[in-house]
């Protein structure tokens, strides 16, 4: 299997009539890398993988696979496989002759396609199902089927539409640590498309975060999560508290934020905006719930917020503290247990501190929706 | 009472659940069994004037049967060959009238099944429509187009592709064309239910995976509509090997369907019996000939019904 080919996508622009459903479209996915686009509903990253395989003409720019330009190259002749959402396996179709129908296409005997079906389904880890139909498989074990069919064809570019989310969540996580080890095995680039920050999370590479048809943000999961480069990346990739405000002074990549409910706060400005800020601005700031710890009554200071306790709970391995505040709904505090005491702080004020490291300052923008 | 009998009842109420069951009773009774098994029966008896009906000569026999087959008694030629003609002649003709339906209907299924929008809506309804018109004017309409001073003809002759007019009907051209049309939609109509369903990212998997169009369709798209395609088949074949309306208006002078044999039999005849005879041939043919065929393409009854 030829491994490490990349992926480029140069200046696209996809339109639909007047909808631009991708928008400038710059990446660069290095060969071998587990790729994900993340971003709702609707962002436009279904629409990107579409192109890379070739089921849709880019309106203007271009993609590149291992260098070469697809320009006007179809589906059929492009080296990637696609993964379904619904995996479009053929229900007529025996398991191993769904997995070897790229090599019936080539005209493939069928004992070679035998021979290649029971190869990847030992490697799927069904080996000796090949005889079923796919209605007789699980869903997990249709997954498994669906990559093994893609592999087969021995893409360089394997591309996947969000082909976890129709699977309960035991199964959905159980597949997230299978596929990225299938990925390793095989060492050819996947390209994975899905709302789910968790799952770009953990498998990823690299991950490009999708807004709109614009993409605010490439980068490793530890950079997007860390260090956003927007208020849609800060507040769509895991939970984070935002607090608006204007900024009131920069020294350095630290800026002080006049903020509109919690006083001045001091937070690191986000590198993808360092020197791109000033005085004056609207700007958002985030904290994370488990970057607060709770600091002594009374403590007054840019990195200390005070507000008052609405509720409280307690998740096992956490305490979640809602206050008031933020930029308007409520602020969360994620307190691990660790065996400590805790009592309850309900209608209390409690004063909260913050690492200045663990904040981070973006222009102000539009917010993931909830 | 079988469960499924009190289920039944329990679910429509005993009343209209007895007016459901009676009318479907009545309906397969009354209007199909019972007129099937007195033409059965007919088609043993002699043909009989009236006041002999009921006599020592009403026994049954076999003799209409008999006749298509080997002719008049006592007549100059071994076998009924006219009849026989006309009647395996029928057959082929429904069967490449049904080919000639599937080629055609098949992409036009396929497009009306896998296309979205509201054009899609119109295209059929442009494919009910004159459907609205009875059979029989259709077929005139079709003979005027065909016909020898008809549209067709004044268009070719006009443009000089003939030099004289082609003579669609005496050709049998016309009853084809007649044929074909007259079932377009028993054919669409099943298939197109079918691919409806079938999922476009199968077909784009199967792209995806270098497969043709021809392979795609070979493999995907057809075994997935096969029930829809037998549906339409047998229709189709079932109607044209039975029509009588266009072999008789479209048809030529030397070309008879087997239908308008039967016609002559009971109508310019008389002879109810013969007719009967011919009729049940006709009929255990072409379902033996279907389930052969059903057979040959491993298609189940149940499939039929989708």
């Amino acid at each position: 299997m030829s491994a490490g080919v990349g992926v480029d996508l140069e200046s696209l622009w996809i339109r639909f009539g007047d909808f631009v459903a991708v928008r400038d479209a710059n990446v660069h996915i290095n060969g071998g890398d587990f790729f994900s686009f993340l971003g709702p509903s609707g962002c436009g990253k279904t629409t990107i993988l579409r192109a890379v395989s070739g089921f849709l003409e880019p309106s203007e720019g271009n993609v590149l696979i291992g260098g070469r330009n697809m320009k006007g190259i179809g589906p059929n002749k492009r080296p990637t496989a696609l993964i379904f959402q619904n995996l479009a396996l053929f229900p007529l179709m025996k398991v191993w002759e769904n997995i070897a129908f790229s090599m019936e296409i080539n005209g493939a005997s069928a004992a070679e396609r035998r021979k290649r079906a029971d190869e990847l389904l030992d490697m799927i880890a069904l080996p000796g199902q090949g005889d079923k139909l796919p209605s007789e498989l699980s869903g997990g074990q249709r997954q498994r089927v669906a990559i093994a069919r893609a592999l087969c064809a021995e893409p360089d570019v394997l591309l996947l539409d969000e082909p976890l989310s129709a699977l309960d969540l035991k199964l959905r996580q159980h597949m997230r640590t299978e596929l990225r080890e299938i990925q390793k095995r095989v060492g050819i680039t996947f390209i994975y498309i899905t709302h789910d920050q968790g799952e770009a999370l953990t498998m990823s590479d690299n991950i490009a975060v999708m807004r709109e048809g614009i993409i605010d943000q490439i980068g490793d999961g530890k950079a997007i999560y860390n260090d956003p480069a927007t208020a849609f990346a800060a507040s769509f990739v895991g939970e984070n508290n935002v607090f608006r405000g204007k900024i009131k002074r920069i020294s350095g990549d630290e800026a002080l934020v006049a903020t509109n409910r919690s006083g001045d706060l001091v937070a690191r400005i986000s590198t993808a905006n360092q020197g791109k800020m000033k005085e004056g601005d609207d700007a958002m700031m985030f904290i994370r719930p488990e970057a607060f710890a709770i600091a002594s009554k009374g403590a007054k200071g840019d990195h200390f917020v005070t507000a008052k306790v609405n509720h409280e709970e307690f998740e096992g391995n956490s305490f979640n503290i809602f206050m008031e505040g933020g930029g308007g709904k409520e602020l969360k505090v994620t307190i691990p247990n660790l065996g400590q005491s805790f009592k309850d702080h309900t209608g209390q004020s409690l004063t909260l501190e913050y690492e200045i490291k663990n904040s981070v300052v973006v222009p102000a923008g539009e917010l993931a929706a909830e | 009472m079988p469960g499924f009998l009190k289920e039944f009842l329990n679910r429509n109420g005993t009343g209209m659940g007895l007016a459901i069951l009676g009318l479907v009773l009545f309906w397969t009774i009354v209007l199909i069994i019972l007129p099937q098994v007195s033409m059965l029966d007919f088609s043993f008896r002699p043909n009989l004037p009236p006041p002999e009906i009921g006599g020592p000569k009403d026994i049954y026999t076999a003799e209409n049967y008999k006749y298509l087959i080997f002719g008049p008694e006592g007549g100059s030629q071994d076998y009924n060959a006219v009849d026989l003609r006309v009647f395996f002649r029928t057959l082929v003709a429904a069967i490449c009238v049904t080919i000639f339906n599937l080629i055609l209907c098949y992409p036009i299924a396929y497009y009306l099944g896998q296309t979205k929008g509201n054009h899609i809506r119109i295209f059929a309804l442009m494919l009910i429509i004159p459907y609205w018109i009875n059979e029989i004017l259709r077929a005139f309409a079709l003979r005027i187009i065909f016909g020898e001073t008809g549209v067709l003809n004044n268009f070719f002759v006009g443009l000089g592709v003939f030099d004289t007019p082609f003579d669609f009907i005496r050709n049998d051209i016309a009853l084809y064309a007649g044929l074909g049309y007259a079932y377009i939609l028993l054919m669409i109509f099943p298939i197109y239910n079918v691919i409806e369903s079938l999922d476009r990212n199968q077909i784009e998997a199967a792209r995806d995976m270098g497969a043709s169009w021809i392979k795609i369709h070979r493999r995907v798209v057809i075994p997935y509509a096969k029930p829809g395609i037998s549906s339409g088949c047998t229709m189709v074949f079932m109607l044209s090997a039975g029509a009588l309306a266009a072999p008789q208006i479209l048809g030529g002078p030397s070309s008879l369907w087997f239908t308008q044999l039967i016609y002559q039999q009971f109508n310019d005849n008389s002879d109810w019996p013969q007719g009967a005879a011919y009729a049940v041939v006709l009929l255990v043919t072409c379902i033996l000939l279907v389930l052969a065929i059903m057979r040959l393409f491993k298609v189940n009854m149940g499939d039929i019904g989708k």
